[in-house]
């Protein structure tokens, strides 16, 4: 059976593998130096940095050994993967193939079954405290874990075990970062995110249900160059890509100012391309970079296609009632309830009790000035 | 100095016992009664403070509403031109400002005003005249008492409602209001460094946002059982209710001692 490319260079010994740059890797691939300073020059755009740090990307890539990256998959369902491997701007292929050693990844590696657990096993032993873990999906923790298994053992110990001397985990897609459907209520696996699980390492959170492909990339690339994770906001998310909502840069904005929304999926609001709102898009209260970056190399995003953001890259977002409703549905109450419904069910309510309540004050009034007229 | 009065001084009655025992009626008031024909109770800016309160309620109420369930669509103008639903949530955020900061400046005066300007935010808990004293409005409220009592301030129940549908209630509202305010402010702003905690704590936004509706609702029902008590109680109480939210001065209807 053939081995990952990386797998056997790292097998034919740890030196060779620790000691090759970035730039030995590209020059070796046929990339030219012009080619490489182009690559830098559009990584620092990308990263949003000024063109000073160029020459500081450069001198990286020529100096640092590649950083060895195990990609570890708990329950889920690999759109991270799928995303990953579409990424435009840095391409995948050179991410995969020249930024990173991704030595074990079950999905993308050519080895399969015990040759792929000796691989985890000899990168986590080669690399102790140099790798990064890479996690896609969580660890259903019911049932001792046993709703998730890897190589015959449940996911949450190879999780535990690659977690221990890890450099620094990335937690990706809503999996990882939250839970996503299958954390979703009632939760019967008991699905749970990688921060509740592992909470001694460093954890980067890169929500989406999928990432954006050029969020994972250009998330890794930061790592990688400047060794160290990129800010944080204060859930654990990048700041760069996940600092506003989708709302905040949307190009329907001006139609919510304007109070100009899709009433009805075939109106001629809906055609105009007005706000979509009253449609249940959670544009509003979702953070992610879809409005501004895009997907499919920038080709469109949800809302541009004429479907309401689902929030996919919040905590929860499954439990948030229907996509299609502004206000959420609280299902304590009933199928058909909401704050609002609930709301006016009660003020009404009480009202009517007020009504009653004046009405008996005044018969009780009247009644005493009767009874005092007898007396 | 009894011809120099036109009431008939009357030292060795006790007066208004069970509200001087809750500490509702000071001193103070009770020689303020055996001198006037009033209670100076509400200070300006408690009475102030009331009133531009009710009116930001009212405003963030409707706007909230429309904020929640946007009115039909309009086409006045192009989108540039047009800023309907801009001005209702500007509507929104303003009152929103001016409840906060009124607030505040209630709270403050809760420290520099009189003996009254501190009931809604400390509920004497451990006097047990006080528990009693709900119960006795309790069982007014139920017709189980025929005659109130006189209160100069507010009455136990009233001050325990008060204070958790609008010292608590508007507090709840103000924090969630103020979260969900910082995500159009954006991370870093001043609103999300002091509020922003709020909704990782509670996990997603659209839960903030149907938390904030509850407790508009919370403080839409306060205000029909406030109002309606308000104009009953100035019927058929022996005091007086509406005025005194204007002119400071509570008066009672008749000079029995209790």
């Amino acid at each position: 059976m053939q081995l990952h490319p990386n797998t056997r260079i790292m097998r034919e010994g740890p030196a060779l593998s620790q000691i090759e740059t970035f730039y030995d890797v590209m020059r070796r691939q046929g990339i030219t130096r012009r080619s490489f300073m182009k690559y830098c020059s559009l990584t620092a755009a990308a990263l949003g940095l000024s063109p000073s740090f160029v020459p500081k990307i450069a001198h990286a890539m020529e100096t640092k050994p590649r950083t060895p990256v195990i990609w570890v998959h708990g329950l889920e369902c690999t759109c991270c993967s799928e995303s990953f491997i579409r990424s435009a701007h840095p391409l995948a292929k050179d991410v995969v193939l020249s930024m990173i050693s991704l030595d074990y990844d079950d999905t993308l590696m050519a080895a399969a079954g015990h040759q792929a657990e000796a691989a985890l096993q000899d990168t986590i032993e080669k690399y102790k405290g140099n790798y990064i873990l890479a996690v896609e999906g969580n660890p259903p923790l019911n049932e001792d874990g046993m709703f998730c298994i890897v190589g015959g053992k449940p996911f949450v110990e190879q999780l535990r075990h690659a977690a221990e001397h890890a450099k620094a985990i990335i937690s990706w897609g809503a999996c990882a970062s939250y839970g996503c459907v299958q954390a979703a209520k009632p939760n019967p696996t008991q699905a749970t995110p990688v921060h509740k699980v592992i909470t001694d390492k460093p954890i980067i959170k890169v929500p989406g249900c999928p990432p954006i492909a050029e969020v994972m990339t250009g998330v890794i690339t930061y790592m990688l160059t400047f060794d160290r994770l990129p800010e944080l906001d204060r859930q654990g998310r990048p700041a760069m890509f996940y600092s506003q909502r989708i709302h905040d840069k949307c190009y329907r904005r001006p139609h919510f100012d304007a109070g100009q929304f899709v009433e009805a999926w075939d109106d001629e609001n809906a055609r105009k391309g007005y706000c979509l709102y009253k449609m249940g898009c959670k544009g509003p209260t979702t953070y992610n970079a879809c409005s501004t970056i895009r997907w499919n190399e920038g080709t469109s995003f949800p809302i541009q296609s004429g479907h309401g953001c689902i929030g996919c890259s919040e905590d929860g977002f499954w439990d948030q009632g229907s996509f299609y409703n502004r206000v959420t549905d609280l299902t304590q109450f009933g199928v058909e309830a909401n704050a609002d419904k609930l709301g006016v069910g009660a003020a009404t309510a009480v009202g009517g009790a007020v009504a009653a309540h004046a009405a008996i004050s005044a018969l009780k009034a009247a009644q005493r000035k009767t009874q005092s007229e007898e007396a | 100095m009894a011809n120099q009065s036109i009431h008939t001084p009357n030292p060795d009655v006790e007066v208004l016992r069970s509200a001087q025992l809750t500490g509702d009626a000071t001193a103070d008031d009770i020689e303020s009664i055996r001198k006037r024909t009033s209670v100076y109770v509400y200070e300006v800016p408690v009475r102030l403070w009331h009133w531009v309160n009710a009116l930001a309620i009212m405003v963030l109420c409707i706007t909230g509403w429309f904020i929640g369930s946007p009115p039909p669509s309009m086409q006045i103008a192009e989108a540039t031109h047009q800023f309907v639903f801009g001005y209702i949530r500007f509507a929104h955020f303003a009152a929103g400002m001016i409840l906060t900061f009124g607030f505040l400046g209630r709270f403050y005066w809760s420290f520099v005003g009189n003996h009254h300007a501190r009931q809604l935010f400390r509920l004497p808990l451990l006097n047990k005249h006080w528990w009693s004293e709900i119960w006795f409005e309790v069982r007014w409220y139920l017709f189980l008492e025929r005659e109130p009592k006189k209160y100069v301030g507010h009455n136990p129940l009233a001050q325990a409602a008060m204070f958790f549908f609008m010292t608590l209630g508007i507090t709840f509202m103000i924090v969630t209001g103020f979260a969900l305010y910082a995500e159009g402010a954006g991370q870093g702003s001043l609103p999300d460094t002091l509020f922003g905690w709020l909704i990782p704590l509670v996990g997603n936004s659209q839960t903030v946002h149907s938390l904030h509706h509850l407790g508009m609702w919370s403080i839409v029902i306060f205000v029909i059982i406030h109002i309606y008590v308000a104009i009953r109680e100035d019927i058929m109480s022996r005091q007086s209710m509406v005025s005194t939210m204007i002119s400071g001065h509570r008066t009672f209807k008749d000079d029995r001692p209790e």
